[in-house]
C-alpha cells in the first residue's frame, strides 16, 4: 500500500524522528552495555580514562587475557548458531517431543537441554580447540578479556548461594501467585457483584502501600515470632525472621493485588459465553475453570507470572530487611559489594555481580518481549 | 456467580492480603504510639587502678539493661501517645525555622528533608517521563517495521532491569575515575565529583528516574498510537492542519486517558522513590520517606531497630500516599456508579 501524497512527511521530519530513536536507543543501551564490557576488564582497564582502553583492554592483552580474530570470528558464529537452532529447531522439536503432548513440560526441558548443550559447547569444546589453532598459527590478541572477576565472584564469594536463594524465592512467588492469583481473578472477572468491586478497589489502595510501611509491621512479629507462635505451636514454633519461605508469603501477598487486576483484565478477555456453555453441559465452575477457561488462559497467566518474577528477583527492601546475611538473595547480597568498594578490583567485582544479576533479565525480555508489552497494554487499555 | 462459590475462589488472595497487608497496617498503626525499650538500672560501682603507695578508687555509675532468667534483655513497652511522631517531624524546630523563614534549618531536619526531596523528585519527573515517553512512540511509530523490533526490545532494557543495578550502572559511568566524568572533564577542563554536593545527585537520580519509566510510558502510548482512528487525521488533513495542530488536537486528545493512567502509575511509583538512594549511596545528601522508614528499621551499633519511628514514619508516608489517590479512588468510584 503506498502513502497518499499528503501523508508522506518531508525528508527533515524523517530525520528527525530516526536521529531522536537512535540517541534513545543508545541512551537507553550504553549504561548496561558499559558494565558488561567493563566487567570483564583488568581493573586498571575497566577505569581507563580513554574508552577505547576499555574497550579493548592492553592491560588485559599484556596479562595474557584476551581474544585472537579466530576467536572473535568462531564465537560470533557459535552464537548465531545456538540463535538459530533456539529459535527454528527447538519449536519444532519441543512440539514433536513434548511428552503427552505438554508443552509447558516439553519447553521447559527442551530449554534446560539446549543451554546445557550451549554451555558445553561454549565453554567445554569451544577453549581447548581455538586455543590449538591460535598457538599453531601465532595469533596475536585483539581484545583484552578476562573472566577472572566473575571467577572471584561466583566461586571465591559464593555468589551462587544468593543466586539459589533468588531462585527459590521466585520460583515460589511465581507458583503461589499464579495459583492463588487466578482463582481470585476468575471469580472477580465472572461476579459483577458489589463485593467483587470493593474487594478491587481495596486491592488498588494496597498496591499503592510503600512497602516500607508493611515491613514495619512484619519486621517486630517476625523476630519475635517464635515467641508469640509459642502458646499455638508449641516448642518447635519458628523465627519467621531469614525464612525464605517466609519471604515468599509476603512477596506473594504485596504482589497479590497487581496480580488479580491483571490477571481479571485477561479473564475479562475470554467471553463468558464459554464457562456457560460448559455449565449447561454439566460442569461445575471449579470445573469450566480448570478444563475450559484455563487452557485458552495460558498467555495471560505467563505474562502475569513474568511479572511476578521480576517484582520477587527485582527486591531489595523486602528481602534485605527480613532476610539475614546467611541467606541473602542477589539483589541485597549487591549492597555488600559496592558498599566496601575499597579498591578498584573490588569494584569490578561489583560491576561483575551486576552484570550477572542482569543477565537473565536480559534473556527474559529477549524470549517474552512479546508478553511483557502484552501486559503492560493489558491493564492500560482496559482500566 | 453464588456467594459461596465466589468466596472459594476468591477466599485465599483475600486471606493472604489480610494477614498480610491489613494486619500489618494495624500493627504498624498501634506501635506508632507504643515505645519497646530495654529496661535499664544504674549500677554504682568502685573502680580501682594500681596506683603507687594506695590504689586510686572512684565510684562510677554506669547504666546496663537488666537480664532475664535466660540472660535475654528484658524490654518494656509503654503508651508514649504522639511522642514517636514528635520525635520524626519535631515541631519546636520546624515550627522555628518556618516562622523564620530559614528553609534550611527546615531541611536539616531529616522528615522534612525527605518530604522535600520526594514531593519534587515526584512531580519534576512527571512531565519528562510523559514526554519522553511519547516522543519514543511517536518516533517509533514513524519508523519503518523492520526496525521497530529491536527499538522496542532495546527500550524495554532500561525498565526490565533490577532497579539497584540500574542505578548502579549509572552511578559506575559517573563515579570519579567513570568514563563520563572523564569525559566532562576534559571537556570542561576542570574537575569534577559529581557525587560530592546535593544537586549532582539530583540531577542524576532524575536522569535515572526518566531512563527507567520512560520505556513504560512508551509502549503504552505506542499501543495507544495503534488504535488512532486513521479518519479523523485524514479529516484533519483536508482541513488543513499542520503537524502540529493534529498531534496536539487529535492525537493527545485519543491518548489522555492513558496519560492519566501513566501519570497515575508514575505518581504511586514515585512517590516510593527508594532504590535510587541506595544505589546512588546518596543518604548523606538526599533522601526520601521511604528510605528514612528504612534507616530506622536497619539495627544501630546495639542491635536495637527503632520500630516506633519507624511506624511513625510510616504513617505518615501513608498520608501522602492517600492524599495522592483521592482523585483516582473518586474517578473510580463515579465510573462504577455511572455503568450501574
Amino acid at each position: 500500500m503506498s502513502t497518499p501524497k499528503a501523508l508522506q512527511q518531508p525528508v527533515s521530519l524523517r530525520l528527525l524522528s530516526g536521529s531522536f530513536l537512535g540517541f534513545w536507543c543508545l541512551l537507553a543501551a550504553f549504561p548496561i552495555f558499559w558494565i558488561a564490557v567493563m566487567s570483564f576488564k583488568a581493573p586498571v582497564d575497566a577505569f581507563a580514562a580513554n574508552p577505547f582502553d576499555v574497550v579493548f583492554g592492553p592491560e588485559t592483552r599484556a596479562r595474557g587475557n584476551g581474544l585472537t580474530l579466530v576467536d572473535i570470528v568462531a564465537g560470533l558464529t557459535v552464537l548465531y548458531l545456538a540463535f538459530r537452532v533456539a529459535v527454528v529447531r527447538l519449536p519444532v522439536l519441543v512440539r514433536a517431543y513434548a511428552p503427552w503432548g505438554n508443552l509447558a513440560l516439553g519447553w521447559i526441558v527442551g530449554a534446560l537441554v539446549f543451554s546445557i548443550a550451549s554451555i558445553a559447547v561454549f565453554f567445554g569444546l569451544l577453549p581447548p580447540i581455538l586455543g590449538t589453532i591460535n598457538t599453531l598459527l601465532g595469533l596475536d590478541t585483539l581484545i583484552g578479556l578476562t573472566t577472572e572477576h566473575y571467577e572471584a565472584v561466583w566461586v571465591d564469594n559464593a555468589f551462587w548461594r544468593n543466586f539459589v536463594n533468588s531462585m527459590i524465592v521466585t520460583v515460589g512467588v511465581v507458583t503461589v501467585s499464579l495459583t492463588v492469583g487466578t482463582l481470585a481473578g476468575y471469580a472477580l472477572a465472572r461476579s459483577g457483584s458489589q463485593l467483587a468491586f470493593w474487594i478491587l478497589i481495596i486491592a488498588l489502595i494496597f498496591r499503592a502501600l510503600p512497602h516500607s510501611v508493611l515491613v514495619a509491621g512484619y519486621l517486630p512479629v517476625f523476630v519475635n515470632s517464635a515467641a508469640i507462635l509459642e502458646p499455638i505451636l508449641g516448642e518447635n514454633a519458628p523465627t519467621l525472621y531469614g525464612q525464605p519461605l517466609a519471604i515468599i508469603a509476603v512477596l506473594v501477598s504485596i504482589n497479590q493485588p497487581f496480580t488479580i487486576w491483571m490477571l481479571r483484565s485477561f479473564f475479562m478477555s475470554i467471553p463468558s459465553e464459554l464457562d456457560e456453555a460448559a455449565r449447561v453441559d454439566g460442569c461445575t465452575h471449579f470445573q469450566a475453570f480448570r478444563w475450559v477457561i484455563m487452557p485458552v488462559m495460558w498467555p495471560g497467566v505467563i505474562t502475569t507470572g513474568l511479572f511476578s518474577f521480576l517484582l520477587a528477583y527485582n527486591d531489595f527492601l523486602v528481602t534485605s530487611l527480613l532476610l539475614d546475611a546467611s541467606n541473602q538473595t542477589m539483589v541485597p547480597a549487591i549492597a555488600g559489594y559496592f558498599n566496601r568498594e575499597t579498591t578498584t578490583t573490588d569494584q569490578v567485582e561489583a560491576v561483575a555481580a551486576a552484570v550477572s544479576i542482569t543477565a537473565p533479565l536480559f534473556l527474559l525480555v529477549m524470549i517474552f518481549q512479546r508478553q511483557i508489552v502484552s501486559g503492560l497494554t493489558a491493564g492500560a487499555v482496559k482500566g | 456467580m453464588q456467594a459461596k462459590t465466589f468466596w472459594t475462589f476468591v477466599g485465599p488472595s483475600v486471606f493472604l492480603m489480610l494477614l498480610f497487608i491489613a494486619a500489618p497496617l494495624v500493627t504498624v498503626f498501634s506501635q506508632s504510639f507504643f515505645l519497646s525499650q530495654p529496661v535499664v538500672e544504674i549500677v554504682e560501682e568502685e573502680v580501682c587502678t594500681p596506683g603507687f603507695l594506695t590504689q586510686t578508687c572512684t565510684i562510677e555509675t554506669r547504666t546496663q539493661p537488666i537480664l532475664d532468667e535466660n540472660g535475654r534483655i528484658v524490654r518494656e513497652t509503654s503508651f508514649v501517645g504522639l511522642q514517636s511522631y514528635r520525635n520524626v517531624l519535631e515541631p519546636e524546630r520546624a515550627w522555628e525555622a518556618i516562622s523564620n523563614l530559614d528553609l534550611r534549618g527546615l531541611l536539616a531536619i531529616d522528615f522534612w528533608k525527605a518530604l522535600r526531596f520526594t514531593l519534587t523528585y515526584t512531580l519534576v519527573t512527571l512531565p519528562l517521563v510523559i514526554g519522553v515517553g511519547l516522543a519514543i512512540a511517536l518516533a517509533v511509530n514513524n519508523a519503518t517495521k523492520s526496525i521497530r523490533g529491536p527499538a522496542i526490545f532495546i527500550s524495554l532494557l532500561p525498565f526490565i532491569i533490577t532497579p539497584v543495578v540500574g542505578a548502579l550502572s549509572i552511578r559506575w559511568l559517573f563515579v570519579g575515575d567513570g568514563i563520563l566524568t572523564r569525559g566532562l572533564e576534559w571537556y570542561l577542563q576542570q574537575d569534577i565529583a559529581m557525587f560530592a554536593q546535593a544537586w549532582t545527585i539530583e540531577v542524576l537520580m532524575l536522569f535515572y528516574r526518566v531512563w527507567s519509566v520512560a520505556p513504560f510510558a512508551f509502549v503504552i502510548f505506542y499501543a495507544g498510537l495503534q488504535t488512532l482512528n486513521q479518519d479523523a487525521i485524514e479529516a484533519a488533513i483536508i482541513d488543513g492542519a499542520s503537524r502540529w495542530q493534529r498531534l496536539v488536537a487529535i492525537i493527545v486528545p485519543h491518548l489522555m486517558p492513558l496519560i492519566v493512567f501513566v501519570a497515575l502509575i508514575h505518581l504511586m511509583d514515585c512517590y516510593r522513590v527508594f532504590e535510587e538512594i541506595v544505589g546512588f549511596s546518596s543518604q548523606a545528601h538526599v533522601i526520601s520517606l521511604q528510605w528514612l522508614t528504612y534507616d530506622f528499621m536497619q539495627p544501630d551499633d546495639a542491635g536495637n531497630r527503632a520500630i516506633s519511628r519507624a511506624s511513625a514514619s510510616a504513617m505518615l508516608t501513608m498520608i501522602g500516599i492517600i492524599v495522592l489517590l483521592i482523585p483516582l479512588l473518586r474517578k473510580t468510584w463515579n465510573d462504577h456508579r455511572g455503568s450501574r
